[in-house]
């Protein structure tokens, strides 16, 4: 760009600066421009170019300023700021040449305000108005060029376009889309989306940062009222907790902003939180009454009919089977205190340890895996910390598409110096970008990050203080490592030797280098060792216990940290508190009043992912699933629906009629995220609040509600007033989240745990100077296998993931229009030479057929490694876990539904 | 990226492909950016600034029409609609045949032979309509 470069670079002393404006004295920081300058000391100019959060660019020329000594008009916003300087912004000459320059603006722009999306918001509007030039005459104007209506979200309006480029400056420096820029020249230039055609077409992620920034009505979003309230809340859509302003009007939601004040996104949102709230909460599809189903069919009931009912079907079948013929599933979309209750109802009520939810599916191995290695199982650092790191070394993670808001942020990183190693069988947008790019084999993590290790170490570049104070068992760790050459573990991931080593000294060369990694590494057999193999890495090099260094799973959804901070899962209390500690467990009864039911003594646990086989075995017969669809997320789900067939009792509690919930006996109606007031932790360990914006439609109860009323009819009275005092409960039990009060709550944009007291302001990163669990623990393991591998029958090893646009199990996203147009059904991704060989085109349909199912799929061809293809899960007409593996991790349960072999079949008959 | 890096690196690629293809298309320009690592955006907006280059397929002749100031006052208006009848094209158009492209351009700078026109690199002067004529009537293939 043509800007100034000195603006916004790093002062060299932070000083104050002193100079005068209009007349007036006025101080501003080193680095600040002349308009920044002005802005600070409540000066009005006019600008149309200027972004806040932008590189300055002096496009439009109206905030020019007089300065003494200085020739000419310089432009304030790429002026910097200098002692002693001499400002004027206003004068008769300046005037005239503001009002000329405006007019020519003016002059290229053709709209009717009364009838534009933007009109009382629009900075072109304000500026002429200021000016007291008029813009009447666009009126007049015809417009000449057609309006791109093609994406589902916002219209793009060449017409009223004045060349501001701050849409194309947004998408660079904020998204690091590049989605669109500057095309043709003169009179011609047009911003135009990559690709040169429509804006659908392009590579747009439609995050909408350029939409909210436009100053004029060019991109203007298809639907949007003015809100005549805001509610602060949390996007209910994925683990990073992107913070939000809902705004309200009578009882709806009809906008969705980012928070600015956010330290998690900084008031960036993707499409899913900008454009996927409003149609998912205020779907008609919504469940809005019990149902219950009688002679295979539901009909609606009152609360009290269905809740006697269920606590009638609990008792009879804790009569007749014992109480470990229940078990609860409780879900990483619902709030901590809804969380936190219904596993004190397995435990406490119905006196069952078969209590677990969706982090089993992914993150699971995580949490045992660094429990192992480090003593906590949670993200080491905070988001915010990973812009800032040396290096990162991302390892199976798409995070574009499925964290996208820090997935922006490593692309910002990238744009400004960091290095970046990027391992995935796919050329991810990440790889496209990255210095190096590791394409090995679905399920080699281990390899993978043996070799890196095993190459630090020959080359001396571990660090060894660290090691010798702060890490224990490298005996056994070198033992097996000592022959995971990169030549040796080339072979095994199909990653260049050569690759492998550049990648091992950039990583233990960047201080700090972080690890960032997600299910890529997880969901396999192999999850929990495999996260310890990438542990190693920080251990060795003493990357972790700073800030931007260390080991970061990203969670996938919304509170799948906090559903495991409030102990749904079999293997540990809440806080992670231990069965094997009597104290812990006294805790419990104490607190309770009950005996807490016999475990785990009794190896293995019923994880969730067992409760199928524990089903079709008779052990288990009753089962409460709150918003989970297992139906459609779990590894083979053939084998899941026909456990849940064959269960004496189902009951499920959800916002929609999942595949899940129709095999229910009972049904009720949740409220959603903006219908209830909670707390909700996301990935960096934050505990943030939900609040209640909007009634919840029809007979809809908060999720914990109806939990406190199960447990009321089964004789254990839970009597809260309100989500507050569940959280006063849980807290006070559990020492990491001790001081996190809702007051505090109000006052910090949410608190990391641990946050053991209430003066605490909450931990930023983990393991300063100790781990959790004393010593960093290394270990040795040896690369096993996916249990399925390719052969001659099933040629290709199936992975599996999400896309940006849909969510998980999709029920929420396939409420949105806009989201559905644009990723209407499954897809499959196969490399062009394998596409090639199979005779296959883009958009063919194919069956993907696999030891356990077959689906359908479109054909997308796309750089991947050969002889690996990818699909999303989110389709229920297509489910793609019909064909995944349900083969077992067997520390913690976790399903390898990211690597199994399939073939692919093309299609009798073409649509 | 800053815009001067990109244009350097970019522009020499663009012609090579340009000289190998007679035009940019879409995947070519899809396969520059992955290959020097340009956002694809970049590519199409450098390669829609410069005139030289096409990205649309061209036909075997170029006919390029001056509207410079010699030729307007030595009516290159009428040359210009003479030819549009004559090729059945408007500026920027391409013949489906692939035999004639037809373009204005400002100023061809031979305003001694004006009203002039181009066909490929070839300047036909001092026109008229039914030197036009002669010039695309029926034997298009010339
Ligand atoms: S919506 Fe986001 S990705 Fe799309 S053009 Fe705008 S800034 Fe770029
Ligand atoms: S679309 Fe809006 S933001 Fe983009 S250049 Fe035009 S006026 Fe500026
Ligand atoms: S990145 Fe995640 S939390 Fe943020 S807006 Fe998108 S889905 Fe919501
Ligand atoms: S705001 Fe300074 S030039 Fe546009």
């Amino acid at each position: 760009m043509t800007s100034v470069a000195v603006v916004g670079a790093k002062p060299a002393s932070p000083a104050t600066i002193t100079l005068t404006i209009d007349g007036v004295r006025a101080q501003t920081q080193r680095g600040q421009s002349v308009l920044e300058a002005c802005r600070e000391a409540g000066i009005y100019l006019p600008t149309l170019c200027y972004d806040p959060d932008l590189e300055p660019y002096g496009g439009c020329r109206l905030c020019m300023v007089e300065v003494e000594g200085m020739r000419g008009l310089p432009t304030a916003c790429t002026l910097p700021a200098q002692e002693g300087m001499v400002v004027r912004t206003e004068s008769p000459q300046l005037d005239a040449v503001r009002r000329d320059t405006l007019e020519l603006i003016l002059a290229d722009h053709a709209g009717d305000c009364l009838i534009c999306r933007k009109n009382g918001h629009c900075q072109l509007q304000e500026v002429s108005s200021y000016l007291g030039v008029d813009c009447r005459p666009a009126l007049l104007r015809e417009p000449t060029r057609p309006v791109d209506r093609s994406n589902p979200f916002f219209d793009f309006d060449p017409n009223k376009c004045i060349l501001c480029g701050i849409c194309v400056r947004a998408c660079a420096e904020l998204q690091g889309a590049h989605a669109i820029d500057f095309a043709w020249r003169g009179l011609e230039t047009k911003v135009t989306p990559s690709g040169g055609g429509l804006w659908i077409d392009s590579n747009c992620e439609y995050c909408g940062e350029c939409l909210i920034r436009c100053p004029t009505g060019a991109l203007a979003p298809k639907n949007s009222q003015k809100a005549s309230r805001y509610v602060k809340s949390v996007c209910p859509y994925c683990g990073v907790g992107c913070s939000i302003r809902l705004g309200i009007r009578g009882d709806r939601i009809v906008s969705v902003a980012g928070d600015k004040e956010s330290p998690v996104n900084n008031g960036r949102l993707c499409v899913k939180g900008r454009f996927g709230i409003i149609e998912a909460v205020h779907s008609p599809n919504r469940l809005t009454k019990p149902l219950i189903k009688r002679d295979g069919n539901f009909v609606e009931a009152n609360w009290d009919e269905a809740l006697d009912l269920i606590a009638q079907k609990f008792h009879e079948i804790r009569a007749q089977h014992g109480p470990e013929a229940l078990g609860v599933i409780a879900s990483a979309r619902i709030a901590n205190e809804a969380n936190y209750l219904a596993q004190k109802l397995a435990r406490a009520v119905l006196g069952t340890n078969k209590v677990d939810c969706c982090a089993r599916i992914c993150h699971a191995p995580s949490v045992h895996g660094l429990l192992r290695s480090f003593g906590s199982g949670a993200m080491t650092n905070s988001l915010a910390e990973i812009e800032e790191a040396h290096t990162i070394l991302l390892i199976g993670s798409n995070t574009t598409e499925a964290h996208p808001t820090v997935g922006s942020g490593i692309r910002r990183a990238v744009q400004r110096g960091t290095k970046l190693i990027a391992a995935d069988p796919r050329e991810i947008e990440l790889a496209k970008i990255a210095d190096i790019h590791l394409p090995l084999r679905p399920g080699t993590d281990a390899a993978l990050a043996n070799a890196l290790a095993h190459h630090i170490i020959a080359q001396g570049l571990q660090n060894q203080k660290f090691m010798d104070e702060r890490t224990e068992g490298f005996e056994e760790f070198w033992a097996v490592v000592q022959k995971y050459t990169p030549e040796y573990a080339e072979g095994i991931t199909g990653v260049s030797a050569e690759k492998i080593k550049r990648a091992a000294e950039l990583y233990a060369r960047g201080q700090p280098g972080m690890i960032v990694y997600c299910l890529g590494v997880t969901e396999h057999r192999t999850g929990v060792v495999s996260v310890q193999t990438i542990a190693n890495l920080a251990l060795i090099t003493g990357f972790v216990g700073q800030p931007s260094s260390g080991v970061n799973p990203l969670r996938g959804q919304n509170n799948v940290q906090g559903a495991c901070d409030m102990g749904a899962l079999p293997e540990f209390l809440p806080g992670y508190q231990r069965w094997d500690n009597p104290e812990h467990v006294k805790k419990f009864e104490d607190a309770w009043g009950v005996k807490l039911p016999k475990t785990p003594a009794h190896y293995p646990l019923i994880f969730c992912s067992r409760m199928w086989d524990d089903i079709l075995k008779g052990n288990l017969h009753g089962l409460y699933i709150i918003g989970e669809d297992v139906a459609l997320t779990e590894g083979n789900i053939s084998k899941v629906r026909k456990a849940l067939q064959s269960l004496d009792f189902l009951v499920v509690q959800e916002l929609f009629m999942t595949p899940t919930a129709e095999l229910a006996h009972v049904v009720l109606p949740a409220a959603g995220f903006a219908e209830i007031d909670g707390t909700f932790t996301d990935s960096e360990r934050r505990v943030q609040r939900v609040r209640k914006a909007v009634p919840s439609p029809g007979e809809c109860k908060p999720d914990w509600q109806i939990v406190c009323e199960i447990s009321n009819r089964l004789g254990y009275p839970m009597n809260y007033q309100n989500a507050d005092e569940v959280f006063e409960e849980l807290r006070k039990l559990m020492p990491n989240y001790g001081g996190i009060t809702y007051r505090r709550l109000e006052e910090h944009p949410g608190l990391q745990w641990p946050c053991p007291d209430e003066a605490h302001p909450g931990t930023r990163f983990l393991h300063k100077e100790k781990f959790t669990r004393g010593l960093g623990k290394l270990v040795g393991i040896e690369q096993e296998p996916p249990e399925e591998v390719p052969d001659e029958e099933y040629p290709f090893l199936l992975t599996t993931g999400r896309v940006l646009q849909h969510y998980n199990c999709a029920s929420m996203t396939e409420q949105v229009a806009g989201v559905v147009q644009l990723v209407p059904e499954n897809l499959v991704e196969i490399s062009p030479k394998d596409a090639e060989a199979l005779g296959l085109k883009g958009g063919d349909l194919v069956r993907v057929v696999s030891r356990r199912g077959a689906v359908k799929a479109r054909v997308k061809i796309r750089q991947i490694a050969e002889g690996v293809v990818f699909m999303p899960f989110h389709h229920k007409e297509e489910p793609t876990n019909l064909i995944t593996n349900d083969a077992l991790d067997p520390i913690c349960g976790t399903a390898e539904v990211k690597a199994c072999a399939v073939r692919i079949e093309k299609r009798i008959k073409t649509l | 990226m800053s815009d001067t890096r990109a244009r350097s690196q970019l522009i020499p690629l663009l012609q090579k492909a340009q000289q190998k293809w007679g035009y940019l298309a879409s995947e070519a320009l899809r396969e520059i950016a992955r290959e020097l690592r340009i956002p694809e955006s970049k590519v199409y907006g450098v390669a829609t600034f410069y005139a030289q280059f096409k990205l649309t397929r061209q036909g075997k002749r170029s006919v390029k029409i001056c509207r410079g100031t010699a030729c307007h006052v030595r009516g290159g208006a009428r040359i210009l609609a003479e030819t549009k009848k004559r090729l059945g094209l408007q500026e920027g158009e391409t013949s489906p045949d692939y035999q004639h492209t037809l373009e204005t351009v400002a100023c061809i700078g031979a305003c001694a032979l004006a009203p002039c026109l181009t066909i490929n690199e070839e300047v036909h002067g001092r026109l008229n309509t039914i030197k036009v004529a002669a010039l695309f009537g029926g034997e298009e293939d010339a």
